[in-house]
């Protein structure tokens, strides 16, 4: 779906000259070397082994969600959607958390960056999908949207944590080169706590500075947040948070923290001075941590639809002139404007797999925000990511079986592109066959179970295998070929003198009314077995039922009428002719002698 | 990400046509030395070639395979007027173990008088049967009646396109809407705006095959012509490979009621031109579900096209031939592609020294 305004990538195949093929143009020409054929395909088996596991889960998480009933009340149906959302999210945290332990114990380096690449895709991915979950699914209002961004920017941005793990397990952290990094950290992540607790360690160690401490401390634990229970209204949250903005300024220009310096940026971050913050720019890393931290600090009631100003002019001052946007800096950017088909087409054309986009937008559109958005093709698209991602799948020998589900929940193609793939399917194995037969039962793919069962059946016919053949036939009642095989078992049994397959034979119970040669072919069976049994007279009674029912081929008049001779010896059958049933003991040596 | 592998195929003469069976598990490949060899994919997913054999006393333009409910069964075309059958027979268990199997020669089709450029079977709801088309015009469709014997084929329809024929396709549609139909691609190159693609369908009425359509807009040499699989659309999708690539669609209208009646008009739209391949394009081939458009062309690359859910058709991928040698042995060489969606396996061949023409 990505839609490439440029040319795509070349990929080049070694060996594969097109110079040369210009010259092999004349046909009976010498031949120019050694012919070549080129087998290409999507390599699709390496991220389809590691990714193995999220295909897997989310597909019970995609599944569940399809088949959920949905939730009355709004509410209830808004925190039905976000812990599915939150479910997807931990199931990419898994696979990363898997790939990185892979990353570390892959003993050649290119498998080592490999692993790693995917790491960071992964991560990626995660990222988006958390900002999409607090904009677009739970849709947080002003107020709750600042904590939610917090929280995200400080799951995210985990660049840092060593550095914070290595001061804070110094013996003594405030003498320690990065302590004030790390508190500068805390600051800009909102994280007030534990700068505070930070801030009390150097205080102690240097009490000269334990007035300019003191305020310092006072300023960030009053700072008023938006409160996580709704006991506070929003404008009631502006009015304190309007108040202790101008007492902060107030310290600041009355020169407390001016011997400090340290303290004193602080200071003027908590005054959301933009050039105070940008000066901690490595620290931050990332222009959305900036967006972040300038919210929280100079407008933390921002409401959803304000975001994309200050998204826009935070990438532009933080990235400068310096640098360009990065793909994800694109999509991140369109999911602040709330612009949702521009983070599904930036995501496809970014991601090498229609797994993200697909997953995302089937969420998305749960949500209703498809429709929401006058998207005439909202759920078309929907649709249209669904049906390439299960495509994808069916090339893989086992998670085709996940592409099922997926082609189930789309209405307009589903049906017809899982008929497509299904009967490509090698069908290497009985049990594969079988596996593949039960879905197409199960969804009345009448067709489709009858072509497979012919495949088979042809197969086993080839290899002489009649028995699996016969019963292959019978699957796909096919009466044709089943009358096909019965007719070569016939035929086997003229040439051998015995039947094969016995065990299929005698069980064929009601298929054996398929077709009028496999019903023939199975009570010729069973008269074998009678007469075998001893059980003369009903032998003989079944032999003139084959004779009279016109049932058995031409060929085989001659078999039965042989067949009947030892039994008009056996004193139980000439008894039963007495009861004039039929062709009589009398008959039978008439047609024989004519016969012959 | 494309993976490439390359396999030796000593051919020992140029290899025209490749072919994939219904499940790309095995491969056929046929070529000017007369020979067809027919590869298999083993477990681990290397190709062993099972079988190498002459078919023809000339080049032989195109191998197809049969639908596997017909059992193993390949045709062949070639530049000595004939096209032929073949059936795979099984073989002792010592071939087996040597990974050998054999091919027989189930009938020969010699009705025409000229080369034989294209051989395709019919979609298997019509049961088992073929159409080849020739140098000299002439479209002929044969039917196998009794699918277990396939010795006995008789022709059943002989159809004159007027122009030399270069290639067919059969429309791969089942639905009792749609009547059997066949497109002929011409490459007669004498100056003239002739249409050089004409669409055959079949009248239940006159029992006979007659011209619905013929392309006006494509008056080039036509190279190969390949009608998409049917996702249950009312019209059908048509790619070209000509000067340029070109997909069309043709929409059904409502069947006339005449007498002669039961043909059916098409609205007939051009929905993608490429020249991208800057130069004659000798293939288009389809993808399972009709999704995916690959073809390939005398820049020596195979260009891979896509729509997106707006029905806007784009390129989505290049193969290019680096140039460099290959020393034998299957290479296994990994590329990145910032974009490659996982769709399904494209079984795309590639042929190493395609693109020749077919000349007397």
């Amino acid at each position: 779906m990505e839609e490439l305004d440029t040319e795509p990538p070349v990929t080049v195949v070694p060996g594969a000259d097109p110079a040369r093929t210009q010259l092999c143009f004349e046909w009976g020409g010498e031949p120019r070397g050694p012919s070549c054929v080129f087998v290409v395909r999507r390599d699709q088996d390496i991220y389809m082994e590691t990714l193995r596991k999220l295909f897997n889960e989310s597909h019970g998480i995609f599944v569940g969600l399809q088949r959920c009933e949905e939730e009355r009340a709004v509410r209830a149906r808004n925190a039905q959607l976000i812990q599915v959302s939150k479910n997807y999210r931990s199931v990419i945290r898994a696979c990363m958390e898997d790939m990185h332990q892979a990353a570390i114990s892959a003993r050649d380096s290119a498998l080592h960056s490999q692993y790693s690449i995917q790491v960071s895709i992964l991560s990626a991915m995660e990222l988006i999908w958390n900002l999409c979950e607090i904009l677009f699914v739970e849709a947080a209002p002003a107020g709750p949207l600042l904590l939610r961004l917090l929280d995200w920017v400080q799951l995210h941005i985990c660049d840092v944590d060593n550095m914070v793990r290595e001061v804070l397990s110094s013996e003594n952290p405030s003498k320690h080169k990065l302590f004030w990094n790390v508190v500068d950290i805390f600051v800009l992540q909102g994280r007030m706590d534990e700068a505070r607790h930070l801030l009390s360690k150097e205080a102690i160690a240097n009490p000269t500075s334990m007035n300019m401490y003191k305020i310092l401390d006072d300023l960030m634990k009053k700072m008023p947040v938006p409160s996580v229970g709704n006991t506070q209204t929003l404008t009631e949250m502006e009015l304190k948070w309007q108040h202790w903005h101008e007492e902060c300024q107030r310290y600041l220009q009355d020169g407390t923290f001016a011997s400090s310096s340290h303290m004193e940026s602080i200071c003027k971050i908590l005054l959301g001075d933009e050039n105070a913050i940008l000066e901690k720019k490595e620290l931050m890393t990332t222009w959305y941590h900036f967006l972040v931290t300038r919210l929280l600090y100079s407008h933390p009631t921002v409401k959803p639809m304000e975001l994309r100003f200050y998204a826009q002019s935070s990438m532009d001052m933080f990235l400068g002139e310096e640098s360009s946007p990065e793909p994800l800096d694109t999509i991140l950017m369109a999911a602040f404007e709330f612009e949702l088909h521009q983070v599904i087409k930036e995501c496809s054309v970014a991601l090498s797999n229609w797994w993200f986009v697909a997953h995302l937008t089937d969420l998305l559109d749960h949500c209703k925000l498809l429709q929401s958005h006058n998207l005439y093709f909202g759920s078309n698209m929907r649709e249209f990511l669904l049906l390439e991602y299960a495509s994808g799948l069916f090339s893989h020998h086992s998670l085709w079986q996940l592409g099922v589900d997926y082609f189930d929940h789309c209405p307009e193609y589903g049906r017809v592109y899982l008929e497509l793939h299904i009967e490509r399917i090698p069908l290497n194995t009985e049990q594969k066959a079988l596996k593949v037969l039960r879905i197409c039962e199960q969804r009345q793919m009448h067709e489709q179970v009858r072509s497979i069962c012919k495949i088979m059946a042809m197969k086993a016919l080839r290899n002489n295998r009649l028995g699996s053949a016969l019963s292959w036939s019978i699957r796909a009642k096919d009466a044709a070929f089943a009358t096909l095989i019965s007719d070569r078992f016939l035929k086997d049994y003229c040439e051998r003198g015995r039947f094969s397959d016995l065990d299929l034979i005698d069980n064929l119970g009601p298929s054996m009314l398929l077709s009028d040669r496999l019903t023939f072919l199975g009570k010729y069976r069973e008269f074998h077995r009678l007469y075998g049994e001893k059980r003369f007279s009903e032998a003989a009674r079944l032999l003139l039922m084959l004779m009279t029912a016109h049932i058995a081929p031409c060929s085989f008049w001659m078999t039965l009428l042989t067949d009947a001779l030892p039994l008009l010896e056996q004193k139980e059958v000439r008894m039963l002719n007495n009861h004039a049933d039929g062709l009589s003991t009398k008959g039978v040596q008439f047609l024989l002698v004519l016969l012959f | 990400m494309f993976v490439a592998r390359s396999i030796a195929a000593d051919h020992r003469d140029l290899i025209h046509d490749v072919s994939f069976d219904f499940h790309g598990r095995r491969m056929a490949t046929c070529s000017s030395d007369q020979s067809v060899k027919v590869w298999d994919k083993s477990e681990n997913g290397d190709w062993h070639c099972t079988a190498s054999w002459k078919t023809h006393s000339g080049s032989v333009w195109r191998v197809t395979w049969a639908h596997p409910e017909f059992g193993q069964v390949l045709a062949s075309c070639s530049f000595d007027r004939t096209a032929a059958v073949w059936e795979e027979i099984v073989g002792e268990s010592n071939d087996k173990l040597r990974g050998q199997s054999h091919w027989v020669k189930r009938t020969t089709l010699v009705d025409s008088r000229t080369s034989v450029t294209d051989v395709k079977f019919a979609p298997k709801h019509m049961g088992l049967m073929l159409a080849t088309c020739s140098a000299d015009g002439v479209v002929r469709i044969y039917e196998a009646p009794d699918v277990m014997n396939l010795s006995q084929w008789s022709l059943q329809h002989e159809i004159s396109c007027k122009l030399s024929c270069s290639c067919i396709s059969w429309n791969p549609s089942s639905s009792r809407a749609h009547s059997p139909m066949i497109a002929v691609g011409s490459d007669d190159n004498s100056p003239n705006i002739l249409a050089k693609v004409q669409i055959y369908e079949y009248n239940e009425n006159t029992r006979k095959y007659a011209k619905a359509e013929a392309l006006m807009t494509v008056t080039d040499p036509v190279h190969d012509i390949a009608f998409a699989p049917n996702l249950g659309r009312s019209f059908h999708i048509l790619a070209v490979a000509t000067k340029d690539v070109r997909i069309f669609t043709l929409k059904p209208l409502r069947k006339e009621l005449t007498s002669s009646g039961g043909l059916t008009k098409f609205e007939i739209h051009i929905v993608a031109q490429f020249d991208n391949h800057n130069s004659q394009v000798w293939r288009v081939s389809w993808n399972i579900t009709g999704t995916v458009l690959a073809s390939s062309g005398d820049d020596g690359c195979v260009r891979l096209w896509k729509a997106n859910y707006m029905d806007n058709w784009k390129c989505t991928g290049i193969l290019k031939g680096n140039g460099s040698p290959v020393n034998g042995s299957s290479q296994q060489g990994i590329f990145n592609t910032s974009l490659g969606s996982a769709n399904a396996s494209l079984q795309n061949s590639l042929n190493g020294s395609s693109a020749s023409r077919k000349q007397s």
